[in-house]
């Protein structure tokens, strides 16, 4: 630590330097606590997907009311459904709690680091916290479905869509974790996690919706939507899905918008 | 501690919240803001530990500009909330650590200081025990042992005492005296004038975002008038044993249970009382004479502090000669010096709660 900074830039890169440290050991921290609930963190993000992928994957398809290869279309979507809840509750919930009630965020706050590089500390963990539940999924749907849509051509593509999708997914939790008032986050997360949910083309390519028009529409505002199609881009190409590019365009768009006014929120809510 | 006009004003808030104000605290000392809730202390706080952006003014810790360089302030200070934030994923011990980790203290540095401040603070058993189970008095000491881990040159406590237990809060006073005795400066929020009183170097008296006073507490009380206080507790008598008054005075209320007429009880009506206050402030040696209302009054007490130049027990019997010649009864008598307290009421008119 510069305690004694002097003036220049020597001081400057000392302050720099420091806020580095700082940095990552507020990670370091979010790191020891999820390694030390190790347990908790699994149950947290796999139940859901794997119940998901068991219902719809194995039990309708074991009963004949789903084809064959619907499970193969349902895995790249549950992938993107994975990384974006993952990401978004891993920084919504706490986030607010913080803020709101146990104010524990506040001994971070007054670490010598910039505010907004709290907040950016938030969005990485969370980017990796649902990066490792997806990459968890891949075993966990070889396990289910006995064989998973698989094709190395298309594993950068899906490296890439699972950073840019945990990221949308952390964005998503930056933003409300810090607009909504605390005693209104119950409400706001029923009214948007389960739209989310279902209008994210996760359990259905968006071509096929040509036949419902208007949810067709729905379906296009979910940035979760393009999440799943560039997934599919890169594990089942044969299923028609919008061309990756277009999703990529529109994840970055996206993840530029919400970054700066979940920033924005957390700055309003840091500092009065 | 350098702070220079400094005023905080929220967003449609009719009133600055902070208007004004400038101090400055020397290494080592100990400052204590005092004055009822909302007097702006809080929010005062929170500008010079960067937490609430200033409307205007300035303010350096250390040397260093809190507002232009919030990091480098973050750097040379330390904040005890008045309510626990630690951190509850983690042990009392990672609490201290991490805290350390984040302001760059080397690790094997940062163990051998929890490991001394958990001691001090007789915390050394409970290392291991998340702060959900404790107390506040427990959740205070953690904090502020936290708040030493990164070796502050300024720390701020937010009504250090408030929700302590007198054994809790004797211990908590000891180990602040400690610290100054480190060369630590402390600011210290409260209402309380004794923490103030025990604690302070000096004390700025703040109230409605303004410092109204500022001195070591034995100036603010030499600048009062009087060196002994009395307080005198008094209700008006029933005038039953007098031939000529024989009506009690419930008889003669109306059905709301108001007075009829400021006759019907004459030792408590208002002007009657200012007579009193009157003839109380005419004592010999008497220098002032201030009414202070007691909670929930309901008008048929009186409650006065007679502050006293010379021994206040002298004026004992003439006071009570006098509330007999105004149909009082006496039912309190106190002696005291004057207090902080008496300081605040003497600069607003208010007692402190």
């Amino acid at each position: 630590m510069s305690a004694a900074a002097t003036t220049g830039s020597v001081a400057d890169a000392g302050v720099r330097g420091g806020q580095t440290r700082a940095f990552l050991a507020v990670l370091r921290r979010d790191l020891f606590v999820t390694w030390s609930e190790l347990p908790v963190f699994l149950a947290q993000v796999v139940l859901q997907p794997l119940f998901l992928l068991f219902v719809f994957g194995k039990v309708l398809g074991s009963l004949g009311y789903t084809q064959n290869n619907y499970a193969q279309l349902l895995f790249p979507g549950l992938l993107a459904l994975t990384a974006v809840i993952t990401g978004m509750q891993t920084l919504a919930f706490p986030l607010v709690v913080e803020f709101g009630w146990t104010k524990e965020v506040e001994d971070r706050l007054l670490a010598p680091m910039a505010t907004g590089l709290v907040a950016a500390e938030k969005v990485l963990f969370a980017t990796l916290r649902a990066m490792v539940a997806t990459t968890i999924m891949i075993p966990v749907g070889i396990l289910v479905l006995g064989s998973i849509p698989w094709r190395w051509e298309g594993v950068p593509l899906l490296v890439l869509v699972l950073v840019l999708g945990s990221l949308l997914g952390a964005g998503l939790g930056l933003l409300m974790g810090t607009l909504v008032a605390p005693n209104r986050i119950n409400i706001v997360f029923s009214l948007v996690f389960t739209p989310l949910l279902f209008t994210g083309c996760s359990q259905y390519p968006w071509p096929s919706l040509s036949r419902l028009p208007w949810f067709q529409y729905v379906t296009a505002a979910n940035p979760m939507t393009y999440v799943s199609e560039s997934m599919r881009a890169a594990l089942v190409p044969s299923v028609p899905h919008i061309a990756p590019w277009i999703c990529l365009i529109v994840l970055a768009g996206s993840l530029i918008v919400l970054m700066a006014i979940g920033v924005r929120g957390f700055y309003r809510r840091a500092i009065d | 501690m350098e702070v220079a006009g400094l005023v905080k004003r929220y967003p449609k808030a009719p009133v600055n919240a902070v208007d004004g104000i400038s101090f400055t605290v020397a290494a080592g000392e100990v400052f204590g803001l005092l004055g009822p809730n909302g007097a702006g202390k809080t929010t005062t706080v929170g500008m010079l530990t960067t937490r609430v952006r200033p409307t205007a003014g300035d303010a350096r810790v250390g040397g260093v500009d809190v507002f232009a360089d919030p990091v480098g302030a973050r750097a040379r200070l330390a904040v005890v909330p008045q309510r626990s934030n630690l951190d509850r994923s983690l042990s009392i011990r990672n609490n201290l650590i991490f805290h350390a980790a984040y302001h760059g203290v080397a690790r094997a540095q940062a163990a051998a200081r929890a490991d001394r401040l958990l001691s001090q603070f007789g915390l050394s058993e409970r290392g291991d025990v998340k702060p959900d189970m404790f107390s506040g008095g427990q959740s205070q000491r953690v904090m502020i042992a936290r708040a030493l881990m990164h070796r502050p040159q300024v720390l701020f406590l937010d009504e250090p005492s408030t929700g302590l237990d007198p054994a809790a809060r004797l211990f908590v006073w000891d180990r602040l005296r400690e610290l100054t005795a480190q060369g630590v400066t402390l600011i210290l929020t409260t209402h309380d004038m004794h923490e103030a009183a025990e604690l302070a170097d000096r004390v700025a008296i703040m109230d409605h975002g303004r410092v109204l006073a500022l001195d070591t507490p034995a100036g603010l009380m030499s600048a009062l008038p009087g060196s002994s206080t009395l307080e005198l507790s008094a209700r008006a008598q029933e005038r039953d044993g007098d031939g000529a008054e024989t009506r009690r005075a419930a008889p003669i209320r109306d059905g709301d249970g108001a007075e009829t007429s400021t006759a019907a009880t004459p030792g408590a009506g208002p002007p009657a009382r200012r007579a009193l206050l009157a003839a109380l402030g005419a004592l010999p040696g008497v220098e002032r004479v201030e009414p202070i209302e007691p909670p929930g009054a309901e008008g048929e007490g009186v409650r006065v502090r007679v502050y006293v130049e010379g021994q206040a027990p002298r004026l004992i019997a003439p006071a009570v000669a006098l509330l007999a010649e105004h149909r009082m009864t006496l039912t309190g008598v106190e002696i005291g010096k004057p207090t902080l307290e008496d300081v605040f009421i003497h600069l607003t008119g208010r007692t402190l709660r």
